[in-house]
């Protein structure tokens, strides 16, 4: 649906990409103080200041921050004088892209800020998500994002698609791609580490840290103003699942799949993709479910392995994979974001530079 | 590319009440989805995507809730968002659901607001006890409060004018089968001898804490065409946020609300809010906000608003009724107000409000506001399809 180009439908680009260094504690920053020089950056990227921004979109969690309406304050920050159009996800960033996405296809803005923030450190980020999961049966047994995403791998060993030493490998390329970037919090020879919950070690898991993200999308020529070479959002497109683990097969993605499909992803190939793969075995399923082979460059930026500022980290992904086009390095690529547990909700974006 | 109209095909709601013992979170959205979908005469099938909001999480103690509610919302192997934009959401839930028909990405959607406050204790989920806020707001009528002494100081408006707003909600509630409060007994003396809460708010000038939904069915022109009943076509809808705390903030008429009017009117091709809008469903929290409101969204020059009400011109069978429903004083499952207010307003143009219909409503305001008076979201809905 979301890639069928209805007659004279406007063509969207990423123009800009901007995001923190993510690192394990930022107690010493509020997260607007975290934020604000992304948003600073990502402007600046662009020469576009807040008044000259057609519509704003943002994603976070209040139980992140351990507050109610905790978006209000990053608001402030944004700078919204005059009054701005403006709306907030409480998903990862990556969904408030594609809220921000249909903004733009109504014609109703040319160009729009999308950011997004999570900071995992002051609490325990595995005990916070077990309160995401069915509030009468499944939560009060406080089952943690690494217990359930064991199950997952477990289930995929059960099958034969992969085995440990091939986690492990996921893990060690992540964290050796991550070298090359910056941002990353993990970097470099990371041990795998000892069993965290079998079968998947602390290299097979995802860092805890703090982090922010953030793009600018515009429309049309306004991409061609703002930016050398845009990345053109070919199709993008999201599906959720059953929130049952048990009524799931864990070993397949049937969301990704169908979002990849919509979203124009199995069409032709593409050179890159930036994967929301929290574990290594979830890098597992979804190579599955979007039929990835050893040609495509997979998670260069060191993917979710080496940083996963939660509510961030999709939008990171598509920042990612925007970049890439931006420095000439990527022509044809895809990035996806996850939400739930065990991979329950997906996106997934096809971004393509100009031919060259 | 012009956009697709948006028509609005199903309404349905449930009985607002001060807890829903019976039904599990899952159980009540579903029982306002499903209603939606009778309205409308359509399955789980003819749906292709989801957008539900409410705010915010601490209320019922879920995080993200929509991950475990997709399978009570049919939305297993379609694209589902959650929208969450504090008081205003229900609102622009609602106008993220029609941006997705307006775009042609989708051509029916369900959307979705509730919030089931036995859950929690939303007074205290409206304070804010974090550094650098003022302590011991308790709740959002402390936040309130001096901006409406502030409205009252500024317009000269008697210190009757809130009670009368109240008496009129809810005697409009009675009409309406849905409506958390009933309170047959009620006159004008009783909510003027009724406890005063935050000066110079009464107790009866004041919101309920509400469990309850609403759903609506949105879908494109060839949907509309199917519909087994008329549809309420959108002419008109925008947001607009605005900091919470700054120098420059008028709290009393915020900017953010004036502007977020006046895009709507542009878009709808109005020009004189007070003659060409018919009825308006607003969003009236504390009763004062009725004349304050009739400000900033253009219905009376500054100053001017609670003559309006006075006078008699925002009752039921006035000359432009608000809050026919009974309104937020009446219902207030907070995340799902702002859409009861859009979803009542497309219920006065499809002429199905039973007994608190508006006689001849043919384009009707729905408005939403949320966090310090600093997010807007509003859509003018009519009876007849916006001139392309």
């Amino acid at each position: 649906m979301t890639r069928e180009e209805a007659p004279g439908a406007r063509d969207v680009a990423v123009v800009a990409f901007a995001q923190t260094d993510h690192r394990r504690t930022s107690e010493e920053l509020s997260e607007v103080e975290m934020l604000m020089p992304v948003l600073h950056e990502v402007m600046a990227s662009t020469g576009l200041r807040t008044a000259d921004i057609g519509f704003t979109c943002s994603g976070s969690s209040d139980y992140l921050a351990g507050r109610a309406f905790s978006f209000t304050l990053a608001l402030d920050g944004v700078g919204a004088w005059p009054p701005i159009s403006e709306s907030h996800v409480e998903m990862d960033g990556a969904w408030a892209l594609y809220e921000a996405w249909v903004k733009l296809r109504t014609g109703d803005a040319d160009t729009a800020l999308v950011y997004s923030y999570g900071k995992s450190s002051p609490g325990s980020v595995r005990d916070v998500l077990t309160r995401q999961l069915d509030p009468y049966y499944l939560a009060p047994l406080w089952p943690d994002s690494v217990a359930l995403a064991a199950l997952q791998a477990q289930a995929l060993i059960d099958a034969g698609a992969t085995d440990e030493p091939a986690l492990a490998a996921v893990g060690a390329r992540s964290r050796a791609d991550a070298a090359g970037n910056p941002h990353a919090q993990l970097r470099g020879a990371v041990p795998q580490g000892e069993y965290l919950v079998r079968p998947l070690r602390t290299g097979d898991c995802p860092p805890i840290g703090d982090g922010a993200a953030a793009v600018v999308l515009a429309a049309g020529e306004r991409a061609r103003d703002l930016c050398e070479r845009p990345a053109w959002i070919r199709g993008i497109d999201h599906r959720i699942e059953a929130h049952g683990i048990g009524v799931r097969d864990l070993t397949d993605s049937p969301s990704t799949r169908i979002a990849a499909e919509r979203a124009g992803a199995l069409e032709r190939p593409v050179d890159t993709a930036e994967l929301h793969a929290p574990f290594s075995s979830q890098e597992v399923v979804l190579r599955r479910a979007l039929g990835l082979d050893e040609t495509v460059r997979v998670n260069p930026s060191g993917g979710a392995l080496a940083a996963n500022p939660i509510m961030a980290a999709g939008l990171v992904r598509i920042g990612e994979a925007a970049a890439r086009i931006h420095r000439g390095e990527s022509d044809r690529a895809l990035a996806h974001a996850t939400s739930g547990p065990c991979l329950q909700q997906n996106l997934v974006a096809v971004l393509e530079g100009d031919p060259r | 590319m012009s956009k697709e109209p948006v028509a609005v095909v199903g309404v349905g709601q449930t009985k607002h009440v001060a807890a829903r013992r019976d039904v599990s979170i899952a159980g009540l959205v579903r029982e306002a989805a499903r209603r939606a979908l009778d309205d409308a005469e359509l399955s789980w099938a003819d749906i292709e995507a989801v957008v539900i909001g409410k705010a915010p999480d601490f209320f019922e103690g879920v995080m993200m809730p929509e991950l475990y509610l997709a399978d009570a919302l049919g939305a297993v192997g379609k694209p589902m968002m959650r929208v969450h934009t504090a008081g205003s959401v229900g609102g622009s839930t609602a106008l993220v659901a029609a941006s997705l028909v307006a775009a042609r990405v989708h051509g029916t959607v369900l959307t979705l607001a509730f919030e089931k406050q036995s859950e929690s204790n939303a007074m205290w989920g409206l304070s804010l006890p974090i550094p650098f806020q003022q302590p011991l707001l308790a709740g959002a009528g402390g936040f309130f409060a001096p901006h409406v002494r502030a409205y009252m100081r500024r317009s000269g408006a008697p210190d009757t004018v809130g009670s009368l707003v109240a008496y009129k909600n809810r005697r409009n509630a009675l009409k309406n089968p849905y409506a958390h409060l009933h309170e047959h007994d009620i006159t004008l003396e009783k909510v003027q001898a009724s406890p005063m809460l935050w000066d110079p708010i009464r107790y009866s000038e004041t919101c309920p804490s509400s469990d309850g939904a609403v759903a609506m069915v949105l879908t494109d022109r060839a949907g509309a065409a199917r519909a087994p009943r008329p549809a309420a076509w959108m002419h008109g809808g925008a947001m607009r946020s605005e900091p919470t705390l700054f120098a420059g903030k008028d709290s009393v008429s915020p900017r953010a609300g004036r502007d977020c009017a006046a895009d709507v009117y542009r878009q709808a091709g109005i020009t004189d809010p007070r003659r060409e809008i018919d009825a308006v469903e607003m969003y009236v929290p504390f009763s004062w906000y009725e004349p304050m409101w009739l400000e900033n969204l253009g219905f009376a020059a500054e100053g001017e608003g609670w003559k309006l009400t006075e006078s008699g011109v925002t009752e039921l069978d006035g000359d432009l009724p608000v809050d026919m429903s009974g309104g937020v004083l009446s219902t207030n499952p907070i995340g799902a107000s702002g859409m009861i207010r859009f979803a009542e307003a497309a219920l006065q143009v499809r002429g199905l409000a039973g007994e608190h219909q508006v006689e001849g409503a043919r384009r009707v305001l729905g408005h939403a506001y949320g966090g310090g008076s600093q997010f807007f979201s509003m859509w003018l809905v009519g009876a007849e399809p916006p001139a392309s």
